[in-house]
């Protein structure tokens, strides 16, 4: 049973606060839908459970434990997807899951499964540079599945994607949670994720006291 | 181990398909040394007199040339923020650059400054110390450069100020590498020079790593 929990948390970009006094608890099999409007910090909030952002104050806890003590080994219990796809335009698709795989110690021979399960096998030779927006979008989450990790961070996955892809998505998400995974994702589209919570990024904006914008 | 050899075989696959960073790097250091003879004109006493530094200071030139592309590509597509995510840490991912950069511009400039040897009439007792010195002191350029590569990310106009940081860290390098040939032509011992530019290298291999990737964790945020 792992557990994933934001107590308390802040975060400021530029001299701009962003949101304050955030908690969230994700627990095996779970998946929490961050949504907001523009701005309100799904993708801050996303890069700062990736330990990619540090929290202004506030602590993240993985099974009790400080998530951002090693960088190192929080990083090896998630994948993250961002918003851009890091596929490399001279490596062909599978060069390109292929080395993320290993990077991870992931089994490198065996990316099969993962390129099956966006459809994307029929590119296997193909370098990055002539695929289109979504085909790049289902490589990097391909590369989510080629090595697994507890924690999968996805920061508008659909984008660009067409509705067959994520009717594809949700199912490999379904199966990461049955897995014992845990899944947060930010989207404006519908991602249909039974038994998702909802994080409304919108209830923790505030108005920071004169003291604190002092302090910053 | 496995996932260094991954990391570099990753980096000059990418390297060798992307074009011709490494041609161009060689290509310019030719022509660099090549320009001296027009200028200073053909004097043989002059041009072997002011060879080792011209075959040396256009080695650091040449190997500062695609410095800012070592972490700039990574940084653009997003797969830098999937390294600084990846279990492996941060330092031996910028070692692992470090030597597919080298083993792209440093090593070819090795091979080809003999015959710019041949072309400024540097004396016959230089070739060996000028290669050594080039193999101990191009690797450390390298090394220097990453820190320098590491800070200028995400700034405008990065290729100037990565100039202006890291080519005054240089000169310790330039120094010692030209004395060693200098002192090869003069029958005094090599040695000292070779050493103290071997232990530049150790130096910088033991210290720029973490000052890359902690430089690399800031713009990652």
């Amino acid at each position: 049973m792992t557990q994933f929990h934001g107590q308390n948390l802040i975060c400021v970009r530029g001299e701009h606060m962003v949101f304050r006094g955030l908690d969230f608890e994700v627990n095996s099999g779970d998946a929490l839908i961050l949504v907001g409007p523009n701005g309100s910090g799904k993708s801050s909030l996303l890069r700062m459970m990736a330990g990619l952002l540090k929290p202004y104050s506030g602590k993240m806890l993985w099974n009790g434990e400080d998530a951002l003590d090693d960088f190192d080994e929080h990083g090896a219990n998630l994948h993250y997807v961002g918003h851009h796809d890091a596929v490399k335009s001279v490596l062909s698709v599978a060069e390109n899951i292929r080395f993320w795989a290993e990077l991870r110690g992931g089994d490198a021979a065996d990316i099969g499964e993962a390129l099956d399960v966006f459809d994307i096998k029929h590119l296997y030779d193909t370098p990055g540079q002539f695929l289109s927006a979504g085909q790049k979008r289902r490589v990097n989450l391909a590369r989510v599945i080629a090595a697994p990790a507890p924690l999968w961070l996805l920061d508008e996955p659909t984008t660009a994607l067409d509705k067959a892809t994520i009717k594809r998505l949700e199912a490999a998400i379904q199966k990461h949670r049955d897995a014992g995974g845990m899944v947060v994702l930010s989207t404006h589209a519908d991602v249909d994720t039974p038994g998702a919570k909802v994080l409304n990024l919108s209830d923790f904006v505030a108005t920071p006291t004169v003291e604190e914008m002092m302090a910053l | 181990m496995s996932i260094f050899i991954t990391l570099v075989k990753r980096d000059l696959s990418l390297s060798f398909r992307q074009g011709f960073d490494s041609l161009m790097v060689l290509a310019f250091f030719v022509i660099a040394v090549v320009l001296f003879p027009f200028g200073v004109g053909p004097e043989t006493n002059v041009l072997a007199r002011i060879a080792p530094g011209t075959i040396w200071v256009a080695a650091l030139l040449a190997s500062m040339l695609s410095l800012e592309r070592l972490f700039q590509i990574d940084y653009d597509d997003g797969s830098l923020e999937l390294l600084a995510l990846s279990p492996v840490p941060l330092e031996i991912i910028v070692i692992a650059k470090v030597v597919a950069h080298w083993l792209t511009t440093g090593l070819p400039l090795i091979i080809a400054a003999p015959l710019l040897g041949v072309l400024m009439q540097l004396p016959d007792q230089g070739f060996l110390v000028l290669m050594l010195g080039l193999a101990l002191g191009t690797p450390a350029l390298s090394l220097i450069g990453a820190v320098g590569a590491a800070l200028v990310l995400g700034s405008r106009r990065g290729g100037v100020l990565l100039s202006l940081l890291i080519l005054p860290l240089y000169i310790p390098v330039l120094i010692f590498g030209v004395s060693a040939v200098d002192a090869a032509i003069g029958d005094l011992s090599v040695r000292p020079h070779l050493f103290i530019l071997g232990g530049i290298l150790v130096a910088t291999l033991a210290l720029t790593p973490w000052a890359a990737a902690a430089a690399l964790r800031q713009p990652v945020e």
